[in-house]
Parts: structure tokens; sequence; C-alpha cells
């Protein structure tokens, strides 16, 4: 019996259950990525779910009267603007007599409405003396009202708005002087404790100056280290240690990095407090490996051949490197420092050790005003008490995984651009 | 192209080290539960002023005053918040340091809350509830004078007028001034209440605060960070438990969540101003003299604290939530700041 058994009988015999066992493995693999995507989605769906409400802003449509008397040119910086626009409000609504009612009256209209028509006064002298229609920003609850996001539909108690309020902005409504525009204050603003003020102009920035800082310092000592830990060293037991160390370092959680820099270039060099000069030192120091080992490897694939042949027709070593080796190297460096400077740009940890996790509302204009950064922003509008900031939350995770997708897909192309295969 | 890179580096370094020595904006560093109201002061002074806007850090009343007592110097911040009256080892280490004179402005009043979803009824505590249901040794249920390992699993252990709902409260961190505050405002007159207890703080004061000020760990007080928005969100989902966290959240989330009573008064605006809400606390912030000639706007800043459209009843920083002072106090650290009075350690014992 055994012996007229033919090899294909015994294959064919289990050949179903291999054919399965392949099915399964299939199934396993696709369902790991199905599962992957419907995450993904539900992050994307939430985020852009609660996010979305925050690229409109509510304004409200307020005749301002420029009064000579209590404005003029001389005190165009410190005229009582906000007396302005409660005059405004109080023609709007003559019959408001009583004081708590005329607080709740004024509460309607943001804070920077003021600043708007000071603003706007700075620019333009001439409207002394005019009536103008300006549309000023209402405070986020209101704003939160008319986005549907307020029930109106409960007791007073149970909402910020009394119900005084309420008819008063449907009056508004009704007027068509209450309209949602979109939101531009968000992307050319700095940080503020009103939602409805609130931008991202400052930390984009912030986040801008402290990358350039990074990348200056990171991308030329992270070349120089690769090109010659691969290049020029010798194979010993030192330059053995210089790697095992480089890859610990990568592997570092970056907090570390964080203390590393209070300690020293805080405390030791006494460089300015939370300023992108030194929030781009601490990241140096962090994508600094990633950097090292994308340009080793990199540099590792070009063949030998290219290197003997550039040695053989009499090329010193510096000029086989940076005329051959180098440029064909250059896109898998550059891949690799895209990726490092992605990193960067979504860290806070680090940041918080050199005070970069702070209040800051005047936009930055160099590496050494204070600044936050893109995900430092993102955790403080995450942390405050009203209401309105989540969708200002979700709103600049949108922004900052914007610019994470931009910097990779940059990555992506650069290397199917330029990346050759022998 | 590599020489300008480090040629540009090196001016950068230059450049920096110049600016180190003179600084334009007020640094301010300090307590979590100022920091909302210190940053709405900060942007309305920056918009409303020729100075830059102050960069405030929250940084935990205890960080914050670390920080603050490092020294005088441009490098040094200028002013520190805190939710808690500095604490005579900080001063003395401010003393050692060379931090000699320190200005110290109290700025209004804020309540601390316990709350739950307004799904379930409103909890009527008192302090005593709150002890026994939190402290991690509690007097032997039995009447002995001993302690034993808390017992109790529902509220209706503690006191059997409470629901029989499982015992699950929300809280900071130990390293949160909102804790220290609960633990000294909360648990500590509940603690008192027992007679033997109250006998021991003059005996053994040690012992006597270990037993007020423990949290137990068995899993009824969850830490829950210092994010309170995160805990608003988890009493929502959980009905049945309650949260610790400050009035200005309680404020923010009124269709959400609901004050316990504490002593049969609600946490309201006006129960914590009056003084009949027993949970809350003042809030501080402190100056360094010496840096107010120095750094721009040092001043100025103090002045827009201190004004009424501020601090006041009717000021800005009522609308965010800040239980304001009673007109004489307000007036005496308006004062304070007039005329630069600072406070020596002494003071403080």
């Amino acid at each position: 019996m055994e012996k007229n058994q033919r090899t294909i009988d015994i294959v064919k015999r289990g050949l179903n259950k291999r054919y399965r066992s392949e099915k399964r493995f299939k199934i396993y693999g696709l369902s790991a990525i199905l599962v992957s995507i419907i995450f993904l989605a539900l992050l994307f769906i939430s985020i852009i779910g609660t996010g979305y409400s925050a690229f409109f802003r509510t304004v409200v449509k307020l005749d301002i009267t420029f009064d000579p008397e209590s404005i003029s040119k001389e005190t165009l910086s410190t005229a009582n603007y906000s007396g302005l626009v409660k005059k405004s409000l109080r023609g709007l609504f003559p019959n408001v007599e009583d004081r708590r009612e005329k607080r709740q009256l004024y509460g309607l209209v943001s804070s920077g409405a003021a600043f708007q028509l000071r603003r706007l006064a700075m620019a333009d002298p001439g409207v002394i003396g005019k009536t103008v229609s300006v549309w000023v920003p209402a405070n986020d609850d209101v704003d939160m009202l008319m986005k549907g996001q307020m029930e109106r539909n409960v007791p007073q108690s149970e909402r910020r708005l009394t119900d005084k309020q309420l008819t008063w902005i449907d009056k508004l409504s009704g007027e068509d002087r209450l309209e949602k525009r979109f939101n531009t204050a968000f992307f050319t603003g700095g940080d503020s404790r009103e939602p409805e003020l609130a931008g991202i102009w400052g930390a984009v920035m912030g986040s801008f100056y402290t990358l350039v800082v990074t990348l200056l310092l990171s991308f030329p000592i992270g070349v120089s280290a690769a090109v010659y830990l691969e290049e020029f060293a010798p194979k010993n037991k030192w330059t053995d240690l210089i790697e095992v160390n480089i890859n610990n370092l990568a592997a570092v959680p970056s907090i570390v990095f964080g203390l590393l820099g209070l300690a020293v270039f805080l405390n030791f060099f006494g460089l300015p407090r939370s300023t992108p000069l030194v929030g781009g030192l601490v990241l140096t120091l962090m994508t600094l490996p990633t950097i090292i080992i994308a340009s080793r490897a990199s540099l590792k694939s070009v063949p030998p051949s290219i290197r003997d042949a550039a040695l053989g027709i009499g090329a010193s070593k510096t000029q086989m490197v940076s005329h051959h080796v180098l440029p064909l190297a250059m896109p898998g460096m550059m891949t690799g420092t895209i990726i490092g400077m992605a990193q960067a740009l979504g860290e806070t940890a680090p940041l918080l050790m050199i005070g970069m996790v702070a209040f800051i509302v005047d936009v930055p204009h160099g590496f050494t005003d204070p600044a936050t950064v893109l995900p430092v922003q993102i955790y403080l509008w995450a942390d405050s008490p009203e209401r309105a900031f989540t969708a200002l939350t979700s709103a600049a995770i949108m922004v900052l995984l914007a610019f994470l997708i931009f910097m990779n897909s940059a990555a992506v192309l650069l290397r199917k651009k330029f990346e050759r295969r022998w | 192209m590599k020489r300008i890179c480090v040629l540009a580096l090196m001016v950068a370094f230059v450049l920096s080290a110049g600016v180190a020595v003179a600084r334009d904006t007020v640094a301010i560093v300090g307590s979590s539960t100022v920091y909302p109201f210190a940053t709405v002061v900060a942007e309305q002074f920056g918009k409303t002023s020729k100075f830059n806007t102050p960069k405030i850090e929250s940084t935990g009343s205890g960080g914050g005053l670390k920080l603050f007592c490092a020294g005088v110097g441009v490098e040094h911040p200028d002013i520190t918040n805190a939710s808690r009256r500095i604490k005579v080892s900080e001063c003395v280490m401010c003393e050692k340091n060379g931090v000699k004179d320190v200005i110290e402005v109290k700025i209004g009043y804020d309540g601390i809350v316990l709350a739950n979803s307004k799904k379930t009824a409103p909890f009527k505590l008192t302090q005593r509830d709150i002890f026994l249901a939190l402290a991690k040794d509690v007097p032997d249920p039995s009447g002995a004078e001993k302690l034993v390992l808390n017992p109790n699993k529902t509220w209706k252990d503690v006191n059997p007028e409470l629901p029989a709902i499982k015992i699950e409260v929300l809280g900071p961190p130990p390293t949160s001034g909102t804790r220290d505050a609960f633990v000294e405002l909360g648990m500590e007159p509940g603690g008192k209440s027992f007679k033997w207890i109250k006998a021991m703080k003059r005996k053994d004061k040690k012992q006597y605060k270990a037993i007020c000020h423990t949290i137990r760990e068995d899993g009824a007080y969850v830490e829950a960070g210092e994010n309170d928005n995160l805990i608003v969100q988890k009493l929502n989902a959980n009905p049945d438990a309650l949260g610790i966290f400050g009035f200005s959240f309680l404020d923010q989330n009124t269709d959400k969540i609901q004050g316990s009573f504490i002593d049969n008064v609600p946490p309201t605006f006006d129960s914590i101003a009056d003084g009949s809400y027993p949970l809350s606390r003042p809030l501080f912030f402190y100056v360094k003299k010496a840096h107010i000639q120095v750094i721009p706007g040092t001043k100025e800043y103090l002045e827009e604290f201190t004004s009424e459209k501020a601090w006041g009843p009717d000021g800005y920083l009522a609308d965010k939530g800040m239980i304001p002072m009673p007109e004489e106090e307000r007036e005496y650290y308006r004062k304070v700041v007039q005329s630069l009075t600072t406070i020596s350690c002494d003071d403080l014992k």
C-alpha cells in the first residue's frame, strides 16, 4: 500500500488544506488593513465632524457712529471703542434699561469688536464723524447657538444664554443682522481666550521658525555625520560604539531631549525661554538620529562600482563622495529629513520643558520671540473651559494633519521622482 | 552652501545671546487654575496697551513657585500664579536665591465643585460624607476610637440618606493645586468632625494630617489627570460618577453636569462669593519687585489685573468664572500693588 502511493497523491490530499490556509492568511491580512482603515475613517469623521464648524463664525452687523465727541485724531489709539459698540447696541434695543440686562446685551458681541473698530479707525481716520455699518464677531455663545450646538428648548439655567438674550438674537437675525461667515480670524490670528477670536497663525509661525532652526542644524550635521561614518570612518570598536549609540538615541523618549535642552540650552547657555531658537535646538537633537540613519541607508544603497569607477579614473575620495555618491544618495537623505521634520512638527513633550507650552497671543516675528507650535496649541485649546474651543481644537488638528500629509507626500514624491534603482 | 548655513547659525547664536540680556515680554508661570483668568487679563492688556502680551505658562502652583524662586534676572519669570498661598519653605528658598522682595496679590476666589451628570439627581453631601467616602483610613464604624481601612463601597454605606450608588470619584492627581485644596477644604473638616481625630491635632499633628489628607487608593478615587474637560466628558458617559474640578468648568457646562450640594449649599457664583459654600479657596499671584523696573509692562499689567473692570464684580474675570473678592479686600490689594508692598517669610508662619 505504502509503496504504491505516489508523491502526487500525497500532495493532492493536502492540497485543499493548503489552499484553505492560504485563503485564511489572506483574510487575516485583509481584515488587519480593514480595521486600520475603519479606525482612520472614524478618526477623520469625528475630527471633521466636530471641527468643520470652526471654519465659520457668526458676525453681527452694527451701525457704529464714530462720534467726534468721544474719538478724535489724537485719541485714535486710546479712545473708548467698546463704548461705541455698547452705544450702537443700545440704539438697536432702546428699551433695555436695567443694568443687569444691559450687561447681557453687551455680552452678545465679542470683546474683539472694540479691537476691530480700533483697527478700522487707525487705518482710516476719515471715519470720524460718520456712521458706518460694521460686521463684528459675535460672542462664542451666540455663535454656538447659531450653529445649532446649543439647545434652546431647555430651562434658562441649563444654557449659557438667557431667555432675554434669545429674543434679542431672534430679533437680530430677523433683521438680517446676523450672518455666518468664513472664519478668516482662525487662519490669521494669534491665540486668544475668546474662542471667536482665537487663531492658529501664531502657532503656525512658531512651528515654522522652530522647524527652520531644526532643518538648518540637523540636515547638514546629520548628512556630514552619515557621510563620515559611511565613507571615511575606519571600522573599529569606536565607530561601532557610535553606531549603537545613534540607534539608541533614535529610540529615546522625546521628553528626555526636553530635559537635556532645559539643562544645557536654558540653564547653561542662558538662551531665552519659550523661543523657537531653543525649540529648534531641542528638536534637532531629536531628529538627528533619524536623519543620520536614513542618510546612511541611502549612502549604502549607492553601488560600490560607482565609487570604484570614480576612484579608478583618479578622483580623490572627497571628489568621489561630493561629485558622485552624495548626489545619488541625496533623494533618500531628503526623504529621511522630511520624515524627521514631520516628526518634529508633531512633537510637544520636549517643548514642555523649555517653556513653549504657554499662552502666547502675539504672532512671533523671529527666532527669539516667545512662541508655541501647532500641536501645543491643540493641547492648550483642548484644556480650555469654554465649550466653543472643542471645535477649534478639531479644526487645528485638521490643519496639523494637512501639513503632515503634505510633508509626507512630498517625501513620497521626491523618492518616486529621483530615486535610482540599480 | 554649507558655509552659509554655518555662518547663519553663528549669527543666530550671537543674536540670541544679545537678546537674552533684554526681554520686553512679561514672563508669567504658575497654577493651571489661575491660568484661564491670567490669560484673559494678559490678552486684554496686550491688545489695549503698547506693550507686548505677557507670556503665560501653566506649570502648576508648586512648579511655578520653583521657577519663580530660582533667582532674579531676565532668565527667570517675573510673576507666578498660585491657587494657594506661598509656603514658608518656598519663601525661604526664594530668599536663599536672592529673590528677597516679593509682592503678594490675592486676586479672587475659586470654588471647588463635586459634580455629576444631569441624568441623575444631584448629590447632597456634607464634608463628613466626603471624608468617609474618600479617606484611606476612616474611624471604625462600630464607634471605637481606632482607624480601619475604608470599608465603604457605596454612598449609602457612608450616609444612609444617600443613594446606594458605588463610590466613584474622578479627581486631579497629587501634583495639582486643586487636589491640595480639595483635601484641605473638603476632607479635613470632615475628619475634624470626629472629636478624637480633632483632639489628635494638638497631640500628633503629623498623624492628624495623614488621616485627614490621605485619599484612598483602592479604585474608588480615580486620578483623571489635569484636563478638566476630560472629567466632564467622563461624567457625562458615567452618570454614577462624581468629578472634582474648578467652578469655571461647571459654569461652562451647566447643560451637562450639576454641582453637588455641600451642607445644603449649591455651588453657585453667589454662594461662593458670600462664603456660604465651604469649598472655596483664594487665588494669588506673586511678583518680583526687582523686575518691575526692568521688564517693560510689568507695572501696567498689575494695574490692569487690579482694575475694577478686570477683577470687580462686573469685570471680565467674573464672566470667566472667577469669584471676586469683597470690596475692602480689593481695595487692600490695589493699595499693595500701588505701593509695591512686599511680604516677608515671617508673615507666613
